[in-house]
């Protein structure tokens, strides 16, 4: 029973720092641009996709396929914001809505189109093995992912906190007026960090891809997550979206076991009600939406 | 025109949703010049000043640096031409430490070479600053945080900086530091244009003044002239 937990337990915590790279990616635009991404979902199911392909075409490991993920989502993230959501970033928040509504709308449109409605599980190696750590066993799949994650979650942290564009990113977040006043190139700020942000995604569903198949209907559940996970943590919050994570990967892997597995999906939700009552900042939030 | 001015403006208007701030407002300052633009609230000092850093789109009207036409520029164009502004309630980064925010005025390119030095500089004018380096902006009193907009300002290595009523929000005695702070870096050499509400004492520090009304210039001349103008001295002197 307790290796039982244990397992539950350890397979909730390597999920949740997927989740919280996701929702990095969703905080990191909405803390710098003030906008919100809802086509975040997609970019994951972009990720998850690439994943799929490649591992298909090439039989690359997942460790390769999260790095085209990555460099394919950046290019992907920063030449929609140059060329799309630049022109939104000043305009109301309900302007912003239907624009990323539509582009969501669209970016599953066109998977569905392409590659069709039904789940493509990645045939990877991966998805079979275990590791073995005392009482724990664990999908080898699952702690890959999970690592991975987890360094590039401090390497992103250490980039924004200890280089110069990482400074200039903070700036543009602190105060936009203020960066336009020492004369920082805010648009190309912006169009960075959406790249930063599809990157965040696209990584994460790359690096899941040998643990969920790859359908286009995913996405709308990757977003709603995102959302949970970043409003637990606290929006704009770089901690808060990697505690978020955590907390809903366990959740999830809790609800499962202790009610039945449908009930997986649920039990955030609630969660994010609970917190909403009791801390409607999130646990680091301070910034007003 | 005069030759050689470094920078001129001619004929500036700004509209904000068709009621204008600006009206043709037209002056010129030489290097190493310090000059003062006075007026009321709301006379259109703080368009004058973000519509020359570019923040503002002018509607009409010419703004040069060194010959050079700069209107319609981009401001991080024209914060690399060399103008610099301390702006109207500070705008510095109070999430980020002291250092940080002078790294980051210092990242223009005109100012890259060089920047531990200006740093250091920066450090001797202000040792508040300097003993406060890893503290967050954000911390810091009201006059600090003055300093330390000043401080980022000097950071881009600038040719004019524009400073957006300095004083606003300061004590008696702390604004009589803000205009040491000004007078001795216009003594070391610096352009400086001065927006400001507080005119017996803009006009004590500099070379020549302008007078701000309803967005147009009204008068302009040497600050003797305009402290001993009847005009001046009862609308804004309360003589």
């Amino acid at each position: 029973m307790l290796s039982l937990w244990l397992n539950v337990l350890a397979s909730g915590i390597l999920l949740g720092l997927v989740y919280g790279l996701v929702a990095l990616g969703l905080t990191i635009i909405f803390g710098v641009m003030r906008v919100v991404n809802f086509a975040h979902g997609e970019m994951v199911v972009f990720g998850v996709y690439i994943g799929y392909w490649t591992v298909r075409l090439w039989n690359v490991p997942i460790i390769v396929a999260a790095v085209i993920a990555a460099v394919v989502m950046f290019a992907f993230g920063y030449l929609l914001e140059a060329l799309i959501v630049k022109r939104f970033v000043n305009r109301p928040h309900h302007y912003q809505f239907i624009v990323f509504i539509g582009l969501s709308l669209l970016f599953s449109g066109t998977l569905l189109v392409a590659f069709g409605p039904d789940p493509r599980p990645t045939a990877s190696q991966l998805s079979f093995q275990t590791v073995s750590l005392g009482l724990l066993t664990l999908d080898l799949a699952r702690v890959q992912a999970a690592a991975t994650a987890g360094l590039l979650i401090a390497l992103l942290g250490a980039y924004l906190k200890f280089s110069p564009f990482g400074r200039s990113l903070r700036a543009a977040a602190d105060n936009r007026l203020g960066g336009l006043i020492i004369g920082l190139n805010i648009p190309r700020v912006y169009a960075v960090t959406f790249g930063i942000g599809a990157a965040c995604a696209g990584v994460a569903g790359a690096l899941i891809s040998p643990l969920f198949d790859a359908q286009p209907y995913l996405a709308v559940d990757f977003t709603l997550l995102a959302f949970v996970t970043v409003i637990v943590g606290g929006l704009g919050s770089f901690g808060g979206a990697l505690l978020g994570g955590l907390v809903i990967g366990v959740a999830e892997a809790i609800a499962a076991l202790m009610f039945t597995p449908s009930m997986k999906t649920a039990l955030p939700y609630a969660l994010l009600i609970i917190i909403l009552v009791y801390r409607p900042r999130g646990f680091f939030g301070a910034k007003e939406i | 025109m005069l030759s050689g001015a470094l920078l001129t403006i001619d004929g500036l208007c700004v509209a904000y949703d068709g009621s204008c701030a600006l009206n043709g407002v037209s002056l010129q300052i030489h290097k190493g010049e310090l000059i003062c633009v006075v007026g009321a609230n709301g006379a259109g000092k703080t368009s004058l000043i973000r519509s020359i850093s570019g923040i503002v789109r002018s509607s009409s009207g010419i703004i040069k640096m060194n010959g050079v036409d700069i209107t319609g520029m981009p401001p991080w164009e024209i914060c690399e031409r060399g103008i610099a502004q301390v702006a109207e309630g500070r705008q510095i980064f109070g999430s980020l430490s002291v250092e940080e925010n002078l790294l980051l005025g210092g990242a223009l390119k005109r100012a890259k070479a060089g920047q531990s030095e200006t740093l250091e500089f920066v450090y001797q004018l202000f040792e508040k600053l300097c003993e406060r380096r890893g503290q967050l902006a954000g911390t810091l009193s009201g006059g600090e945080q003055q300093m330390l907009a000043i401080g980022r300002a000097i950071m881009s290595k600038p040719e004019v900086v524009m400073f957006d009523e300095p004083s606003i929000g300061l004590s008696p005695a702390l604004t009589d530091v803000m205009f040491r702070v000004v007078k001795s870096l216009h003594e070391q050499g610096a352009t400086v244009l001065l927006v400001e509400q507080n005119v017996a004492k803009s006009l004590a520090l500099a070379n020549r003044g302008y007078v701000l009304e309803n967005g147009s210039i009204v008068l302009h001349g040497s600050s003797d002239e305009l402290l001993k103008n009847s005009e001046v001295q009862r609308a804004y002197l309360g003589l």
